[in-house]
């Protein structure tokens, strides 16, 4: 017979235990025992672009795209694309962005999700360009906290070893 | 009147305006009778979700002799994440748990906004003469992965193709938001006269952090007297600056935190409710506003008007961009032109709101016309939204004016975000019944005779917002 898992009483203790031996005892302030295990569970998805796909083709070749509504008298301007355009439902068509912008806005991320906790401190912003009716939220690297302000110049940059997404392009400081 | 020939032309000249008005008169009226809560908690270890729910339930059917269980028509029930339960129907379970099979039911997900929307579902299942009573019951279990890979599971509630593999995060994003609000409500005004930009940018942040610093004060010292919150905190200013910075400028003080819990209402008929309890509340208004899923593609057009503000108010704000919610105005608009509210500074006694991020909060005042646009930081510093008779350690000129969350909110009380509306529902009916010293055990957060309230649940970067009416149904 398996001994019983040891007991805690402190949760913390119990998700400790688990990293060591996947199962464990959490007592509570009334007695309440309760069995706690491990519960791994993980995935591969298989996940097409679709419609998106020529804006992540396009940053592998070092080109940014941005799409533009169909209609005339519409003519909406996306920087991050879309399919169809919001303000009409027309189809769009594809557009090369300038590589240089503004910071719309902007922010330091000190945490994030587990998958991105190693990466921190990294910045966001949200980055403008002239005559495009919408924004592309972006890394904006090479640049510390202290540096950023809305309204900074900035240009693109492209990674040479593209992975197909959206972080093949990031943006940096203009000049 | 005569027949208009076939392929006759319209006449040019318009026909009177109807104004389409929506009132709850066109459905039934709808009465909450009764609500529960669990102590939200980081881990309820001992319960699992469906027996978080059956407490609530059990709490809210206790006290209320004439409602049993066979008076329940039927149950909306809503969680937010299938990542969180790793238990796909997992309101099924809980409709098994209470034993309600074999009556219908239906599961709501609307990302933060969950809890909300399954109190409008309800309200909606009673107005349509579909049921007489119906259940309401909302849960999350989010201390069951750690806590950086619940933001990861949240996270996955923004675009995954172009915003999630940035680094996806939640405090992030509402960080471009409020670095956004402070640059058009506080650079441009409080520090227009400063010339250099970083240094006006600098003071603007310091002064938009400091303020809402003052919204986490006063949400973590109400709850204090709340015994249902999980962070009831005596805390200054300086404590809420100063603790840890998770995406600039917000920090952990300004969040709000994971949680475990569960609420249930229960609605019903204006009848019906009579039999129930001397002290309906009366679901008066619903609404629910939608925007973009990515904040990037948030347009920069006009201010849907509130009837106490003008288009020459906001001749030169590009709304709503990043830095306000649209969706909450649209959800603010609808519930008000249902219940009747032209002026919801002056014509609600209290706000549940939902403030995830302190940030947040203040832009929600302006969502919801409880002050103009550009005006939420004012707002704060002139104390409107705090309460009378609560020691905030600072003083609060105008305290009482338009409490906002006396509760304590999602910041002090936490965010099981599939409970966390449904609570807010909860709250409100005790403020409105004048129980809140029978359920809280303490007095303080009791406003003197309450007349109408509205509880407000936000989802994702705002791209969907329910907004409910609550009033008094008794003299």
């Amino acid at each position: 017979m398996k001994a019983r898992p040891p007991t805690f009483e402190k949760f913390r203790d119990v998700q400790a235990e688990l990293d060591k031996s996947g199962a464990a005892i959490f007592r509570d302030g009334e007695g309440v025992e309760s069995l706690v295990i491990r519960f791994p569970y993980s995935i591969q998805y298989i996940h097409s672009y679709a419609e998106d796909t020529p804006f992540f083709l396009g940053l592998a070749e070092g080109q940014l795209r941005g799409s533009r509504c169909t209609k005339k008298g519409c003519g909406f301007v996306y920087a991050t694309p879309r399919g169809h355009c919001m303000e009409c439902g027309s189809p769009t068509a594809w557009i090369d962005l300038p590589h240089s912008g503004k910071i719309h806005s902007w922010t330091t991320c000190h945490f994030g999700s587990e998958a991105f906790l190693k990466e921190t401190p990294y910045n966001l912003a949200l980055v403008e360009f002239t005559g495009v009716g919408s924004l592309l939220l972006v890394r904006l690297k090479d640049a510390k906290e202290s540096d950023l302000y809305v309204g900074m110049p900035v240009e693109a940059r492209f990674d040479p070893n593209p992975k197909y997404s959206i972080t093949d392009i990031w943006f940096v400081p203009a000049g | 009147m005569p027949a208009r020939a076939k392929g006759a032309k319209r006449s040019k000249r318009a026909s009177p305006t109807v104004r389409r008005v929506r009132t709850g008169a066109s459905g039934r009226r709808v009465y909450m009778v009764t609500g529960g809560v669990t102590k939200f908690a980081k881990a309820h270890p001992a319960m699992d979700f469906r027996l978080m729910v059956k407490r609530a339930y059990d709490y809210a059917l206790k006290g209320i002799p004439n409602l049993t269980p066979d008076r329940i028509d039927g149950t909306r029930i809503s969680y937010f994440s299938d990542h969180f339960t790793r238990q796909l129907k997992a309101a099924s379970m809980v409709q098994d748990y209470l034993g309600m099979n074999p009556k219908g039911s239906v599961r709501l997900e609307w990302g933060g906004a969950t809890g909300g929307e399954c109190f409008q579902a309800g309200y909606e299942a009673v107005a349509s003469g579909r049921m007489d009573v119906c259940l309401t019951a909302g849960f999350e279990t989010m201390s069951r992965v750690a806590t950086w890979k619940g933001n990861e599971f949240i996270a996955l509630a923004s675009d995954t193709n172009y915003d999630f593999p940035l680094g996806g995060f939640y405090t992030g994003y509402y960080a471009l938001m409020v670095v956004r609000h402070i640059y058009e409500y506080l650079r441009l005004t409080r520090f227009a006269h400063v010339k250099d930009e970083r240094e006006a940018q600098r003071l603007a942040i310091s002064e938009g952090g400091r303020i809402m610093s003052l919204v986490s004060v006063k949400n973590h010292r109400n709850a204090l007297h709340n015994p249902y919150a999980q962070y009831p905190k005596k805390l200054t200013v300086q404590d809420v600056l100063r603790s840890e910075m998770i995406s600039y400028p917000i920090t952990r003080e300004q969040i709000c935190t994971m949680s475990d819990g569960a609420a249930v209402t229960v609605l019903c008929t204006e009848s019906v409710a009579r039999e129930f309890t001397d002290r309906p509340i009366r679901v008066t208004g619903v609404g629910c506003g939608t925007d973009t899923m990515r904040l990037a593609d948030r347009p920069f057009g006009k201010v849907p008007l509130m009837p106490h503000e003008s288009a020459k108010d906001y001749s030169h704000l590009p709304y709503p961009g990043v830095h306000s919610f649209r969706a909450g105005r649209a959800a603010g608009l609808e519930a008000y032109r249902m219940a009747g509210i032209t002026d919801p500074n002056r014509e609600l006694s209290f706000i549940e709101l939902h403030d995830a991020y302190a940030s947040s909060e203040i832009q929600t005042y302006e969502d919801l016309g409880l002050c103009k646009y550009g005006e939420g930081y004012g707002f704060v510093e002139r104390g409107d939204p705090f309460l009378r008779g609560v020691d905030y350690g600072f003083p609060v000129p105008n305290a009482g004016t338009m409490p906002v969350n006396p509760s304590g909110g999602l910041i002090a009380c936490g965010h099981p975000v599939g409970a966390t509306g449904l609570m807010q529902a909860v709250f409100a009916f005790w403020q409105l019944q004048g129980t809140i010293p029978k359920h809280f055990g303490d007095r303080t957060l009791q406003l003197a005779a309450p007349k109408r309230g509205a509880i407000h649940s936000h989802a994702g970067t705002g791209s969907s917002v329910t907004v409910s009416i609550l009033e008094r149904g008794f003299r």
